[in-house]
């Protein structure tokens, strides 16, 4: 009955736990229940999951304010996958960060557990200007993490992140003012029952106010020339933050999901298909700036950055198309890509550990201490990101393919979609090569204290989400379908509040 | 009224695009700040403009849209933490990189920057950061 609610109340009580001074002193206590929230977490979302897929989207009316006056959560089975790849990637990076990590600076775990809060209150939300404000709680929680550690190109870093987030966020309250005078009202359903017979006036307030939500979007979800602030940002900060934050970049696809193919959908009126061609063209050359980037990158952080907007590209590539089974193929893509980047980033993590001074730049240098651990975890990585078969990213690009093919818009998809797999290819074997065999000397001396079981562990078991997500193909692939096909019927207010669809 | 609050706000926004578009990371929060005023006040007027009514509900009286004020509440709080943070980490900015410029590279003649000269910023490593932040972790 309550479920919605728990995957944003949960997060928040541990981290409002953790504060407590009581816990200052005692790092092991802070991970353990930050650990065992995590993993209540997991079981939630997956409870919710399950749930929705077997009884449809259930709301949950915050203070029990009924529809339009009061704020809802909505958990659909597309909420409820986005809860699952969150939790369990958030599960494997913080057992990650309980390496060492954490101890480079203060305040980890609650920032982690405030971070998980925003994310999981972005999926929920069913009104937009709530999710604005879980925007806000994420960013501001993402700020610090992001200079967790410190260090001049860390702050520097952080400095483009946080000025460029501040003026998106000025960009999103204008965007919402104008969609409230045009719709009055900010329920994202109650919206979208409205947009077909919106009074002609208010077309144009309504129009400016989805494309300016579409640039916000962008901003988060690194769209081409709002996405120069990514590379750097997840190459420079610590391990554990980076592979968290790539889920970051999903939330602005799932908002133009949950926003722009429900409001703005393809029968929405005068606003139907709005800012589908720019977003069109934008996410191809998203694709192609990301391959180009992957080329030239001189360390293996940089490169799996780049990897991400290639990522991301191919989603927006699925937002655009429309289609009930494009949002299923980028779906599937999403949850493959989210924790395959993350697990990427915990690999490059190990790599930089035992390469000492040479941390992840593409330099000979001297050879590793688990070599054969880390090569592998490499290599299953690398070839889940290229694309390759036997793994997820193989099931999922198939599937991007198979939905451009349906929806006529293969003639665009499908030479973007192979050339920057192509890149990949390139770049990743090039990384490989150069990483494991230009070796010499002897093994790094302080490699065996840095890297400890809980890396590998951690790593590890990123890494065999891939296999899941292989071996339940066939299952996962029906949910995502089920889940975009109860995107697109959307819910009216009537069934918010208990009533019938 | 509309002519004037219009006004208002388009001269606010221009001079926050303005002030954004300097080097400074001082010029970028003030124009930060400014914008978010210009905003406040922008979401504020998507209720409708209107002159001589009751804030809230009486009998018989037209009476302004009570959400849009709810909202700017809101948005004014966010703003002014998000703000905060801005400074502080432009502070933290120009302890680290010896200057207060945004790119973190001092411009020739910059009377707001170290004297003496930078050294080249490098990829940050784990070893050079657990250095950095010893005195601060603890």
């Amino acid at each position: 009955m309550h479920l919605p609610a728990l995957p944003v109340l949960l997060p928040f009580f541990a981290a409002i736990l953790i504060l407590y001074p009581w816990f200052n002193k005692r790092l092991h206590l802070q991970r353990l229940v930050a650990q065992f929230g995590l993993l209540m977490l997991v079981a939630v979302s997956m409870l919710t999951l399950f749930k929705t897929l077997a009884d449809g989207p259930m709301g949950y009316a915050m203070g029990d304010w009924e529809a339009p006056f009061g704020i809802y959560l909505l958990a659909d089975p597309l909420a409820a996958f986005m809860l699952v790849v969150t939790s369990v990637l958030a599960l494997c990076t913080h057992l990650f960060a309980c390496g060492g990590e954490d101890k480079t600076g203060r305040f980890f775990h609650p920032l982690f557990m405030f971070q998980l809060m925003g994310l999981n209150g972005a999926f929920l939300t069913a009104d937009a200007f709530n999710l604005f404000v879980f925007f806000e709680i994420l960013l501001i929680a993402s700020y610090s993490l992001l200079i967790h550690g410190g260090g001049r190109e860390r702050t520097r870093a952080a400095q483009h992140y946080v000025l460029y987030n501040l003026i998106g966020s000025a960009f999103f309250l204008i965007a919402l003012a104008l969609l409230y005078r045009a719709f009055g009202t900010l329920n994202i359903p109650d919206m979208a029952s409205r947009a077909p017979t919106l009074p002609e006036e208010s077309v144009p307030l309504a129009q400016a106010g989805g494309l300016l939500l579409m640039v916000v979007f962008g901003v988060k979800a690194a769209l081409l020339p709002l996405h120069f602030w990514l590379p750097r940002t997840y190459s420079t900060t610590s391990v554990p933050v980076a592979a968290l934050f790539a889920v970051m970049t999903k939330v602005g696809v799932y908002s133009l999901w949950r926003i722009h193919s429900v409001v703005f959908g393809h029968d929405s009126g005068e606003l139907s298909d709005l800012g589908v061609v720019p977003l069109a063209w934008l996410s191809g050359l998203t694709v192609l700036a990301g391959a180009i980037g992957a080329l030239a990158s001189q360390t293996l952080r940089w490169l799996i950055a780049n990897l991400i907007v290639i990522s991301v590209g191919t989603l927006l590539m699925t937002v655009a198309m429309g289609t009930t089974q494009s949002v299923a193929a980028g779906l599937y893509y999403t949850l493959h890509s989210t924790l395959m980047s993350g697990a990427f980033f915990l690999v490059a993590g190990l790599i930089l550990m035992q390469r000492g001074q040479a941390e992840d730049r593409f330099v000979r240098s001297r050879p590793f201490l688990y070599p054969v651990f880390t090569g592998v975890l490499f290599a299953v990585t690398a070839m889940a990101m290229i694309g390759l078969p036997p793994f997820s990213g193989f099931l999922g690009k198939v599937f991007i393919l198979q939905a451009a093919v349906d929806s006529g818009d293969a003639i665009w998809v499908w030479p973007l979609v192979l050339i920057s797999g192509l890149a990949a290819l390139i770049a990743l074997s090039r990384a490989g090569t150069t990483l494991f065999w230009r070796t010499q000397g002897s093994v790094v001396p302080e490699a065996k204290e840095k890297v400890s079981n809980v890396h590998l562990v951690a790593s590890g078991l990123l890494v065999a989400t891939t296999l899941v997500l292989v071996i339940g193909g066939g299952p996962l692939t029906e949910w995502s379908l089920r889940a975009a096909q109860d995107l697109h019927a959307g819910v009216t207010l009537n069934y918010l509040n208990g009533g019938q669809p | 009224m509309e002519l004037i609050f219009a006004v208002t706000v388009g001269v606010m926004v221009t001079c926050s695009v303005f002030l954004m578009l300097r080097g400074h990371t001082f010029a970028v929060v003030i124009g930060l700040t400014l914008m978010s005023y210009a905003v406040n006040l922008f979401l504020f007027a998507s209720g409708g403009l209107a002159l001589h009514e009751p804030a809230i509900l009486a009998d018989g009286a037209e009476y302004s849209d009570p959400l849009p004020q709810a909202l700017v509440l809101t948005a004014i709080v966010i703003g002014f933490a998000m703000t905060a943070f801005a400074l502080i980490l432009a502070i933290r900015a120009r302890a680290d990189l010896g200057n207060d410029q945004v790119d973190g590279r001092a411009l020739p003649g910059d009377s707001l920057a170290n004297k003496e000269p930078q050294g080249k910023i490098r990829q940050s490593s784990v070893s050079s950061t657990a250095k950095n932040t010893g005195g601060k972790s603890r």
